[in-house]
């Protein structure tokens, strides 16, 4: 039976991203757990909260981008074809959803310390 | 495993589409615990029982084709005696020389150790053969160790004969402008040095390829590409001139390919010289000499990317291995049957990866196709069975045309391109994700199929 080898992946990730292979999952692990905390402490999503985590996570979209560039030795800009541009996409909405997740739990987890915090 | 059809869904050494769907996760930021989740159902398919064997299997060579073979015939085989010849200890990642020498990535990915790699209950033996005789079925090393065996692979890699290109020499590469990607890790590191200098100062820069076959054809185009990029980048390409010296009168094997190039070679004012193979260079006076249909041609250069003329080693050319005739004899390539890698007269005996005496690739996708293959008819020959699986010649080399973009060229032995995602990445297309592969999937791949795992 054939296993998947996983220390060789690590070992190539770990030199493509350096520590960023390890935080990178942490930060998704730590933003879905919390979000969802929060979610079910709250009992539903505060718009204003959601709105703010949105602007934060435009941000993110870019910040993937970023990444993703330093990663490649290449950037967005080279994109050439149809599916480059997809491709750009992809990297920006999962950078969005994760940065947007993520902020929207680190408020919500802020508030729920300092209920009274107005 | 089995590969027992033509390879559509598969793309270089190995960047199947179940793994461009992974790193598509993976890029993500989901990060590992998404990508091994994705990845499990693609290898769950099969697990055939393992075959008992007391065969004795010896394979020459540790280079890609070795070192995947070995894995594989390791994982299927029960109690086999697998010996490894290599006198190398270091593990070279070619494919990831142009990237060295184009400056992107340092010495260091692309060494690595040998024996990290080796499988369990697998022995390495770090001699050279120096002799191959498959009528006694036994090889000798060069330390006169004769070692026999019932099968043998042998995957010993090419000589790279700078002897060949009159006044050249390896010494040389790193030194007045003369550079050549191919010698190895530190080759690439120096070859970078001179290509750099050359890009900041402009000039005369001169590329091209042996008349022999050769380790993946794409190369030598790919840094004539990057070189004007650099150029362009440092705004020294009005102030140069970049030539490419073909060896007969088109730029690729697969005919639509070369026309793509020549059309590419045209919008980046590349100029070609036809019918040129390199056969000396004066390293002092910077000049190199070409014979020509006519005679002999000189170009003077300022920067030169060398690529030898390729045969197989010497043990192998000077062996009954080799093709006794034909257009692999003079170069001494195995003589094995394109669809199963097994040799035509000694049928324990197979030859695996670029010593391989067939039409077409010699890079890491066509090892990570021909060895599946190879390894299914060897287990059958030990059960006394015969095995279905073919090796359609696919190869493939994500062919660099400037910094940031690429183009997946994929074919086979009958020059028909088998894109693996056709539709979505279009073969001739220059494009940022088939970059984004060369730089971030595919060493993965690669690590993987020395493992026996891609």
């Amino acid at each position: 039976m054939k296993e998947f080898d996983l220390a060789v992946f690590l070992v190539v990730f770990q030199e493509m991203l350096g520590p960023l292979l390890w935080i990178l999952p942490a930060l998704a692990i730590a933003g879905l757990v919390s979000f969802a905390a929060v979610l079910l402490h709250e009992g539903g999503l505060v718009s204003r909260r959601l709105v703010r985590s949105e602007i934060v996570g435009v941000l993110g979209g870019f910040a993937a981008l970023g990444l993703m560039a330093m990663v490649t030795i290449s950037g967005f800009s080279d994109a050439g074809g149809p599916v480059d541009w997809l491709l750009v996409g992809l990297i920006w909405g999962v950078g969005l959803v994760g940065a947007t997740i993520l902020a929207y739990a680190v408020q919500g987890v802020f508030a729920w310390k300092a209920p009274h915090g107005h | 495993m089995t590969n027992e059809v033509p390879p559509r869904d598969g793309l270089i050494a190995g960047l199947d589409s179940p793994l461009s769907r992974r790193r598509m996760l993976a890029l993500s930021g989901a990060g590992a615990a998404t990508l091994m989740a994705v990845s499990a159902p693609a290898r769950a398919a099969e697990a055939p029982p393992k075959v008992a064997t007391k065969a004795h299997i010896v394979i020459a060579g540790a280079g890609a084709a070795g070192l995947a073979a070995a894995a594989r015939l390791a994982e299927r085989l029960d109690g086999a005696t697998i010996t490894v010849i290599d006198r190398r200890k270091e593990h070279y990642y070619q494919p990831g020389f142009t990237l060295v020498a184009a400056g992107l990535k340092p010495q260091g990915y692309v060494v690595s150790t040998t024996a990290d790699y080796l499988p369990r209950g697998v022995t390495l033996i770090e001699e050279q053969v120096a002799e191959f005789d498959p009528v006694a079925n036994k090889v000798v090393t060069d330390k006169g160790r004769a070692i026999r065996y019932d099968f043998l692979m042998v995957a010993t890699g090419l000589h790279l004969d700078y002897a060949a290109i009159e006044g050249m020499s390896t010494d040389l590469i790193g030194k007045d402008g003369l550079g050549s990607v191919y010698a190895g890790p530190a080759a690439a590191v120096v070859t970078w040095k001179e290509m750099a200098r050359f890009a900041e100062t402009g000039g005369v820069g001169l590329f091209g390829r042996p008349a022999t076959e050769m380790k993946c054809a794409g190369a030598p185009l790919k840094y004539t590409f990057i070189t004007d990029d650099y150029l362009r980048r440092n705004g020294t390409r009005g102030k140069s001139e970049l030539i490419y010296t073909a060896q007969n009168k088109g730029l690729f094997s697969v005919l639509i390919v070369s026309e793509k190039v020549r059309m590419l070679f045209r919008d980046r004012q590349v100029k070609v010289a036809y019918e040129r193979v390199m056969t000396a260079i004066d390293p002092g006076r910077k000049i190199a000499t070409y014979k020509t249909p006519t005679g002999t041609a000189e170009f003077k250069y300022d920067f030169i990317n060398v690529v030898p003329p390729m045969r197989a080693p010497a043990a192998v050319r000077n062996s009954p291995l080799r093709w006794q005739e034909g257009v692999w004899a003079g170069d001494g390539w195995m003589e094995v049957e394109k669809p199963t890698l097994r040799h035509k007269r000694f049928p324990n005996v197979f030859g695996i990866g670029d010593v391989a005496g067939v039409p077409k690739g010699k890079t890491a996708a066509s090892v990570k196709w021909q060895v599946p293959v190879a390894v299914d008819h060897l287990i059958a020959s030990i059960q006394g069975t015969t095995s279905a699986s073919v090796y359609n010649g696919y190869t493939s080399c994500p062919l660099i045309t400037r910094l940031g973009r690429a183009m997946l060229v994929e074919f086979d032995y009958e020059d028909n391109l088998v894109p693996s995602f056709p539709g979505v990445i279009a073969p001739l297309e220059e494009l940022w994700v088939t970059w984004v592969m060369k730089t971030m999937a595919l060493k993965p791949t690669y690590m993987s199929m020395l493992r026996g795992q891609a």
